[in-house]
């Protein structure tokens, strides 16, 4: 793999988080992220429209007339997130359950939007549909981390296994009740952001 | 991009944009056409599995949902009413979408389960045991809890009072408070707990710091969720009482308790 290729697959993940450092895409990482498994199921969701989005607008590129082009956009983007919600629905019922409405607004998030508008439109397929990819992968990297803190310290679990035994249950842990609500992730997005900037403080914007 | 550009009309932007919508439109009724036998089995599977838990069959029937089901539990519409059973089609029957046409459903003169309307037809589903005797009654409930309606099921044993199970299968409480009604330490509550009184009153409820020891009417309450236990509470008199299920208690009550319904 060449190192352009890795810039555009990997980049994402630290050096330019869509969540941490554009600050895209924070709404849906609130609400589902109260359990690892609802995380990585949005993950894996996100990830496949961002790259398939992309892939098919970078077909088009050259065909798309500039003055409705957020319009196919949208009605591209749109229609894979209906397509994802319908597998979903059809293979594993039960997260469907609880994702359905977050599945929907996948189409409203602004990574998707972005990528399309910001790199799909000017590169050629193949490598859109990596940026397509590794933007997931940011993506996926932020949840997993907000719901790895919030479902171990809210309900004392990491993958529905558990790991600390609650007072309900007759242990010792007693759930944190902030954790559990959804807008305790823009606390654990707040640090996260704040780590990796003491990492790499180069993304610390200037005053 | 310029010659693209100057090659953009009107015409042209038309064609391409009704040919994109044609695509779209063909990928999204493929998928949901193509999956549709797949996600009604899903949700009938759904159900299934929790009428077989609220009945306590669960666990014997492993990784066999359908046979089981299939084998024990037998769907029964009743006319709420009068109580009695009646004709109909179970399997398309659904409470809500009934509750919305007004020629379905009565408006609750006591509303206490947030319903506004509730339908004028209920499924029930009789399950027996291995010798082919009734052993728990299934009776769906519907109910607003703190921020939606929770859809759920109550398993009762042939005298229609003792209970064998409350069982929750949809419902957006908050996670950690509300939602632990589908705690299984709680659920292990229920079991034996009484719905009526010598006066055939619907008097179970959730108790507030918890139920004194031998009380048969109440339950512990849902610690941090005040609002959700109140929720279950008006849900459960609302569906044992006269503008649920009561009349359907009343009428069969003996014929039950005789093995007589089938």
């Amino acid at each position: 793999m060449s190192s352009d290729n890795k810039k555009v697959l990997f980049g994402p993940v630290i050096d330019n988080n869509p969540i941490a450092l554009q600050v895209l895409g924070v709404c849906s990482a609130l609400a589902v992220t109260s359990s690892m498994a609802n995380a990585l199921v949005m993950t894996i969701a996100v990830m496949f429209v961002t790259a398939f989005s992309n892939l098919f607008i970078s077909l088009i590129r050259n065909q798309i007339p500039s003055s409705v082009r957020i319009i196919v956009q949208m009605a591209i983007i749109a229609s894979l997130v209906i397509v994802v919600d319908q597998v979903l629905k059809a293979f594993s019922y039960q997260l469907s359950k609880e994702l359905s409405v977050f599945i929907g607004l996948i189409i409203t998030n602004c990574i998707v939007m972005g990528r399309a508008e910001a790199f799909a439109m000017k590169e050629k397929p193949g490598i859109s549909f990596l940026d397509g990819i590794g933007n997931g992968l940011g993506y996926g990297f932020v949840l997993m981390v907000v719901a790895f803190f919030r479902e171990l310290f809210g309900f004392g679990e990491i993958f529905g296994i558990e790991v600390f035994k609650l007072v309900q249950n007759d242990g010792w842990y007693q759930g944190n009740g902030l954790l559990v609500l959804p807008f305790s992730s823009f606390f654990i997005i707040g640090f996260t952001i704040w780590a990796i900037r003491q990492w790499k403080p180069e993304q610390v914007e200037e005053d | 991009m310029s010659d693209t550009k100057n090659k953009e009309t009107f015409g042209k932007t038309v064609i391409f944009v009704f040919i994109i919508c044609l695509v779209c439109a063909a990928l999204v009724s493929i998928s949901a056409v193509g999956l549709k036998p797949l996600q009604q089995a899903n949700k009938l599977l759904d159900k299934q599995t929790k009428i077989l838990e609220a009945s306590g069959l669960l666990e014997k029937a492993g990784s066999d949902i359908v046979g089981t089901y299939g084998k024990f539990v037998t769907a029964k519409m009743i006319d709420l009413k009068t109580g009695s059973i009646i004709d109909g089609n179970t399997d398309m029957f659904d409470e809500r979408s009934d509750s919305r046409d007004a020629n379905k459903s009565t408006k609750p003169e006591n509303d206490m389960a947030g319903l506004s309307r509730r339908a004028d037809r209920a499924v029930i589903y009789l399950v027996k045991n291995d010798a082919g005797q009734l052993d728990t009654i299934v009776l769906p409930i519907v109910g607003s809890g703190l921020w939606d309606l929770m859809y759920g099921f109550v398993g009762l044993a042939p005298d229609l009072n003792t209970v064998r199970s409350v069982v929750y299968s949809d419902l957006k409480e908050t996670p950690g408070l509300g939602a632990e009604v589908l705690n299984p330490k709680w659920k292990a509550l229920w079991p034996g707990k009484k719905m009526y009184n010598e006066q055939g009153e619907p008097v179970i409820k959730l108790v507030k710091g918890g139920a004194k020891k031998g009380d048969v009417h109440g339950v512990d309450a849902l610690s941090g969720a005040t609002l959700t236990s109140n929720g279950v509470t008006k849900t459960l008199q609302f569906w044992l009482g006269d503008e649920g299920y009561g009349p359907f208690v009343k009428v069969n009550r003996e014929q039950i308790r005789n093995g007589g319904l089938n």
